[in-house]
């Protein structure tokens, strides 16, 4: 797969009409409604229950709809939601520093280097401040002022402080408020709740979403459910690349088997590589640690001048350092914005001056920070911070500067959607992360929880209305219809064939060796040779994987071999679109950086005239030519200019 | 480093189980107890043996997932530490390393270290919640909390709901967990309202799955968040108080 066929007639997002601040009102008017005794005759299901389902779920059982949610974890309060650190952005303005709604949204565009559609960004803007009133009701203990109103910090591609957190744990207490609220809709009846339950494929009759087959990840039993909506709120790809800072159970299974079934997928090339992780310790290695951007507020980044410079880092002097983004960026120097810093770090280790035992770091050095403000300043900071960096590496960072890489944690490409959140396949709804909607080619930090709970509590629960009201009377498509008998054959033909290889090597194995293709050819920096070599390799590993992948045990057992040489199978499809995806946008923009195009000073460098645009790919087979849908981005509020920070 | 593995193994919730020893070569210091299962598995998927089965997901400390008893101790020797924040350093080379899944009968064995939490869910059900549908909240600033206050309903509230508490309780009580979340609701201004409600329920729902609390204070030393046995104290008071309070004069409280 190295070539593609473009669609003649671009894609329509159904905007609607009017000044962008008036369109979320007109359309909630304009949007057909379900009055409250027939909402139960409508069934819904909600795969994922991080923020974007537990929300929805729980929003759409309080409405009174019929709903069926699930999850792959043993509990909803267990999805990745959970480990965001930072915080949740609002235009409430409570510190008078001169931000609102609009400016929200105009930070979020910019931030996403103007490849989002701007009126779903508005509409973001304005629901942010319904969530910070919902999730304070709900008990989510939000810091707080002496005088006990809500507090807020700063965080990048803002100069305003508009971020809401609960200590560094904003995205556990979010999820746990909705989590709650899901729990209580369960035990009202109006949600069942299937936990451990992995969503193996989408159910389409006659071009629309009708439901999905699932596998009990216990018994190993595949089943049908029918709905008159389906609803994927099932986060990102980025552990396509093997390490990432996901949790491990994170997939894109359910959205790639949507894919599958004729939804389009959305610019896959757009991931955010963030820039201050904990590098890989050893060949073992099977996840990366984030630590919290705030902290090169107070450290200063550097590597020794000579790449053969072994000594210890306290005794490198000065005149042996380069602090190469002091040097570089003397304007904004440590806090140049993610994707930058991350390029700057990766060219460092590239050419050799790398520290650390594997040589695979930067040093990130408070040294001169706790200098100048004293260990317990520091300490009141970032305490729990340094506690965590000690804990997995054993050093400790007010004595040795902490060693830092960049590392794949966020994807801001997903399943095309329409202003709805509905994809192109009638009745079947995506969300949160795992849409494309809202950040463009670069999510700005605290961003990822606002949009996750606006699509969940405030935008789907209004517009899924819309396309349920004309179906009253209409029973769901029974699961013994032939589109569901097909659909579950196919899921325990797929499970069957993973055992059958009965090869030499785990699934891990394979994943670990389409992470290594991927990081090194469609990551922090790409090519069209490193993507046209990485186009090349991925389907023979995939063949190999079939001829020789090993899983033991039964498809009739709680197997985990099993679930995740499945997951492995679909990164294996995926990740050969996402480098397409890079391939095709000759452009650099937010997380895409092709080095074919930037500026003289190595920035990134876009294409407006060409590629202002989403591009949403329809898939024709595994390893076939798929055809490009293009949806032309029309800015008419925001005016479009280069990002600099020298 | 080398390190000698005694795993509890069981083939599903009605099977009979045992341990099985495994050895591990070239373990590195700073790989975390479950990097290590991930190599135990390697190996044992490359020897034709079925890898053992246990639960993780986040490896940050924060999903609650992990859930492994070693050496006796729930998420082993590291105070304030899950398992999957634990690292091979904390070990002997050479080390005898027993691995038992959670040990409670309120949470049965689903394979090998994995088992079934779901009664923990089943307390946040039954009340473990404030009644705010969607889009009837009032603006955040209205209700002001003082910065201890909401403070503390954040100790309370870090509980990743692991059941660690309840493994390492000789009861397999769940006060800890309930206590937690009761009085992280319980604290703050919006869960006044249901405030009796929701202990009566909590506790009441705990009571049918889980055994009684006899303050061997063995869940506050096993707790990854640390979090403070005063919880359980104070769900106990509201409890009590619940069982005499008239509930139409409470709003005058």
């Amino acid at each position: 797969m190295t070539n593609y066929t473009t669609a003649s007639e671009p894609l329509d997002g159904k905007v609607p009409p009017g000044p962008i601040e008036h369109k979320w009102d007109d359309h909630k008017f304009a949007t057909k409604l379900v009055n409250p005794a027939n909402k139960r005759k409508f069934e819904i299901i909600v795969v994922g229950t991080g923020l974007a389902g537990a929300s929805a779920a729980a929003t759409l059982g309080e409405l009174g709809y019929k709903v069926k949610a699930f999850c792959f974890q043993d509990s909803p309060r267990r999805a990745h939601s959970i480990a965001a650190q930072g915080g949740i952005n609002a235009a409430k303005n409570y510190q008078s520093d001169g931000d609102s709604i609009f400016r929200l949204f105009y930070d979020t565009v910019k931030g996403g280097d103007y490849r989002a559609r701007e009126a779903n960004v508005y509409r973001l803007a304005q629901v942010s401040v319904d969530i910070i009133d919902q999730c304070t009701a709900q008990g989510v203990p939000f810091a707080r002022e002496y005088g006990g109103l809500l507090d807020n910090r700063s965080f990048g591609g803002a100069q305003v402080s508009r971020t809401f957190y609960a200590r560094g744990q904003t995205g556990q207490q979010l999820l746990l408020g909705s989590y709650q609220a899901l729990e209580r809709q369960i035990n009202l009846g109006t949600v069942e709740m299937y936990p451990r339950t992995e969503m193996l494929d989408l159910v389409v009759k006659d071009g629309v979403a009708v439901g999905i087959v699932v596998r009990d990840l216990i018994t190993g039993e595949v089943s049908s459910h029918s709905a008159h909506a389906v609803v994927l709120a099932t986060g990102g790809y980025s552990n396509a690349f093997f390490l990432s800072t996901n949790a491990k159970g994170c997939n894109v299974t359910a959205a790639w088997r949507a894919h599958r079934k004729g939804a389009y997928f959305a610019n896959p090339c757009y991931t955010q590589i963030h820039p201050t992780c904990i590098p890989a310790s050893d060949d073992f290695q099977s996840k990366l640690t984030l630590m919290s951007e705030s902290l090169r507020n107070d450290g200063r980044i550097w590597v020794p001048k000579d790449p053969g410079d072994t000594r210890s880092p306290d005794l490198i002097p000065e005149a042996d350092r380069d602090y190469y983004l002091e040097r570089r960026y003397p304007a904004f120097g440590n806090l140049v914005p993610r994707d930058v810093a991350s390029r700057a770090s990766k060219r460092e280790v590239d050419d050799g001056r790398g520290v650390g035992p594997l040589k695979n770091g930067v040093y990130l050095d408070f040294a001169e920070a706790i200098g100048r403000l004293g260990r317990h300043v520091i300490e009141e900071r970032y305490d729990n911070l340094f506690q965590m960096y000690e804990r997995i590496t054993g050093e400790d960072p007010y004595r040795v500067p902490m060693r830092i890489y960049p590392a794949v944690h966020y994807t801001m490409g997903g399943l095309w959607v329409d202003y709805d959140l509905m994809t192109n396949v009638p009745g079947l709804y995506a969300l949160g992360e795992a849409n494309f909607s809202d950040h463009g080619a670069n999510r700005l930090g605290a961003s990822a929880l606002m949009q996750g709970l606006a699509d969940g509590y405030f935008v789907l629960p209004a517009t899924i209305s819309g396309y349920l009201a004309p179906q009253l009377g209409q029973q769901p498509v029974p699961t013994s219809d032939p589109a569901f008998v097909a659909a579950e054959a196919e899921v325990s033909e797929r499970t069957k064939r993973l055992l059958a290889v009965r090869g030499t090597k785990s699934p891990d194995h394979f994943h670990r060796e389409l992470g290594k293709i991927v990081w090194d050819n469609c990551g922090m920096a790409r090519s069209q040779d490193s993507l046209t070599k990485a186009l090349g390799e991925i389907p023979a590993l995939r063949d190999e994987f079939y001829r020789d992948v090993k899983v033991l045990g039964s498809d009739m057992d709680f197997n985990q071999s099993l679930e995740r040489a499945g997951r492995v199978a679909d990164f294996l499809e995926f990740s050969e679109l996402m480098c397409l995806d890079a391939l095709h946008r000759e452009e650099s923009c937010g997380g895409h950086f092709r080095v074919e195009h930037q500026t003289e000073d190595g920035e990134a460098l876009r294409d407006d005239d060409d590629f202002a645009y989403a591009g949403a790919w329809e898939f024709t087979g595994v390893g076939e030519d798929p055809v490009l849908h293009k949806e032309p981005l029309v800015f008419e509020n925001v005016k479009l200019a280069q990002r600099s920070y020298k | 480093m080398h390190v000698n593995l005694r795993v509890w193994r069981q083939a599903g919730p009605k099977a009979d189980g045992g341990f099985e020893e495994y050895s591990v070569d070239d373990v590195s210091p700073d790989m975390s107890f479950l990097e290590l299962f991930d190599v135990l598995n390697e190996q044992l998927l490359a020897d034709g043996v079925e890898p053992v089965a246990f639960d993780h997901d986040c490896r940050e400390g924060i999903c609650g997932s992990c859930s492994m008893m070693i050496n006796g101790q729930a998420h082993g020797p590291e105070k304030g530490t899950a398992t999957c924040q634990l690292h091979m350093r904390k070990f002997e080379d050479g080390a005898n390393i027993t691995v038992e899944p959670w040990r409670a009968r309120s949470f049965p064995i689903v394979k090998d270290l994995a088992v079934n939490r779901s009664a923990l869910d089943r307390i946040i059900e039954s009340g473990g919640f404030i009644t705010v549908p969607t889009g009837s909240a009032s603006e955040a600033n209205l209700t002001l909390i003082p910065k201890d206050v909401a403070d503390w309903a954040m100790d309370a509230a870090a509980c990743i709901g692991c059941g660690a508490c309840v493994a390492a309780c000789p009861n397999g009580a769940a006060q800890l967990f309930t206590a937690a979340k009761v009085s992280h609701l319980n604290i703050l201004p919006q869960g006044q309202p249901e405030r009796y409600e929701r202990v009566v329920a909590m506790v009441d729902t705990m009571e049918e799955y889980f055994g009684s609390c006899t303050l061997h204070r063995e869940c506050e030393a096993a707790c990854p968040k640390e979090i403070s046995i005063d919880f359980i104290a104070m769900m106990n008071r509201d409890y009590v108080k619940a069982q005499f309070k008239n509930r139409r004069l409470s709003a005058q409280r």
